[in-house]
């Protein structure tokens, strides 16, 4: 992998939904292993941006460029529908808040975990479970509940399931958004925790959604505020959080309430 | 002559609170530092005078409005002021460490894992990373049994010693302290004394705010008075 070269690379994206505009001339390179972490209140343009990163939303100015491993910066929005979902499936990983939306409840966690291997070409049943096994113990679920649905699993567990299924074919890339969200607190630190080692020794990069700034300081090398489509402040987040600059950050940072 | 690891420039910083009026207050103004290698800078000054937001802008947490804050990184200098995040990652990866007054916890994590993190940053690896908060901890006396436990729940004192020793583990070449013995008993602070000794004696620069007189005559070679870089009211 070269670190001489960012993995992806954002330039004056802007999304409009008719007059409305989504997210404005955002511009930020995502360097290897690198955690960017995207603070806002809802409606402030985090999801309308991610879902432009992610090949899923196609903006209506700029570009977002992706370091493929064999061609170099190629433009997502260039590439023919079966290229960029190949991409997706082999390269990237994509956590939803609801896991729900990221699982597939009618089948076994150990399916959940075995599609995504068979997806990029692994055959071999036994190697399949073998790794859904690894993978339930790496995201602390009982190797024990291979077999169960996922509805029988509670909401931490889901999202670690979801978890799991996304790592296990090696990304290099993931899009996580709000992935603590409507997790209990306690539930919250254990997936954080989780999360933080994962993302290390696999030296993934990631882009983070959410508004919740503790899990940012835990999670993220580098913020960015959005407000009203806008990034009006970016910069390394204890920068940003211990010595916010921007009218709209000072105000987010000074609203959280202190346990 | 013995070589610069941190030099200050022009600095001045300002905090302008835009959820309450506006208000701006000067912290200092046109400020210059240099400190050694092999030397100790104690900065000093009443309470509110600016140390410990200098020396956070010395770790770039926070941003000065004016000036340089050069820090010696690689044989080479990085100005901390205008470098991107990723330089600043790099420099607090290898060159430079911080040792804030309160630890900041981290739910789940156990102490000998947030000791031998800075390491393990580098690439050291996980057993030999832990080997090495092993000995430091043991140094700075933190009971064995607290070891494997997330430090949520230790003592202030405790909660100190386990900061100092992951923000000494790493060896980096510049290190800051923030009131590193402030909730410390007479034991343990001759232990952090004897730390700051060792690490001059092997070349490497400090700066730090020591409220506790005795530390300071026993391991500054210079005070550095930031009263006399007062923004103007």
């Amino acid at each position: 992998m070269r670190s001489d070269q960012p993995l992806l690379s954002v330039r004056n994206v802007s999304h409009h939904y008719g007059e409305r505009a989504g997210c404005l001339d955002v511009s930020f390179d995502l360097w290897p292993g690198e955690i960017i972490g995207i603070v806002g209140e809802s409606g402030s343009g985090k999801t309308t941006l991610l879902n432009c990163l992610s090949a899923r939303l196609r903006p209506s100015v700029g570009q977002v460029l992706y370091d493929q491993r064999t061609r170099g910066l190629v433009d997502l929005y260039e590439l023919s529908e079966a290229e960029r979902r190949f991409l997706i499936r082999t390269d990237w990983g994509m956590v939803h808040q609801n896991p729900r939306d990221g699982l597939r409840l009618g089948v076994t966690a150990g399916a959940n975990i075995g599609e995504r291997l068979m997806a990029v070409g692994e055959r071999h049943y036994g190697q399949i479970r073998d790794k859904a096994l690894d993978w339930l113990g790496r995201v602390e679920i009982d190797t024990a509940r291979i077999d169960d649905l996922p509805q029988t699993f509670s909401g931490g567990m889901q999202q670690r399931l979801q978890i799991a299924r996304n790592l296990v074919t090696g990304p290099r890339l993931v899009f996580m958004d709000e992935p603590t969200g409507g997790l209990d607190v306690s539930v919250q630190a254990r997936l954080l925790d989780l999360l933080r080692g994962l993302v290390a020794r696999l030296h993934l990069s990631v882009v983070l959604v959410t508004h919740d700034l503790a899990v940012v300081r835990l999670l993220a090398h580098r913020l960015m505020v959005m407000q009203r489509g806008q990034v009006v402040e970016t910069g390394l987040t204890d920068q940003v959080l211990d010595d916010p600059q921007h009218p709209y950050t000072q105000l987010l940072v000074s609203s959280v309430l202190q346990a | 002559m013995k070589t610069q690891a941190i030099d200050v420039r022009g600095a001045t910083k300002n905090f302008r609170l835009h959820t309450q009026g506006d208000v701006e207050i000067g912290v200092f103004q046109d400020l210059s530092l240099t400190v050694e290698f092999g030397s100790c800078v104690a900065l000093h000054g009443p309470s509110g005078c600016g140390k410990s937001t200098l020396l956070r802008a010395l770790y770039a947490n926070y941003r000065i409005d004016r000036g340089s804050i050069r820090v010696r990184h690689d044989q080479g200098w990085v100005d901390m002021a205008i470098a991107t995040p990723r330089e600043i990652l790099a420099v607090r990866q290898r060159s430079l460490g911080y040792v804030s007054q309160f630890l900041r916890v981290i739910p789940r994590v156990a102490t000998l894992d947030i000791v031998a993190e800075p390491l393990r940053q580098r690439g050291v690896p996980d057993d030999v990373a832990r080997d090495q908060a092993v000995i430091l901890l043991r140094r700075l006396n933190v009971p064995e049994r607290l070891w494997e436990l997330a430090p949520a729940t230790f003592s202030g004192g405790e909660q100190q010693r386990v900061n100092i020793a992951r923000g000494f583990i790493a060896g980096f070449p510049i290190m800051l302290l923030d009131e590193p013995t402030a909730a410390l008993d007479a034991e343990n602070r001759a232990v952090v004394k004897e730390i700051i000794l060792e690490a001059k004696a092997e070349g490497r620069a400090i700066v730090g705010i020591f409220h506790d007189a005795e530390i300071r005559a026993a391991v500054c070679d210079q005070l550095f008075e930031l009263a006399q870089f007062k923004a103007a009211a």
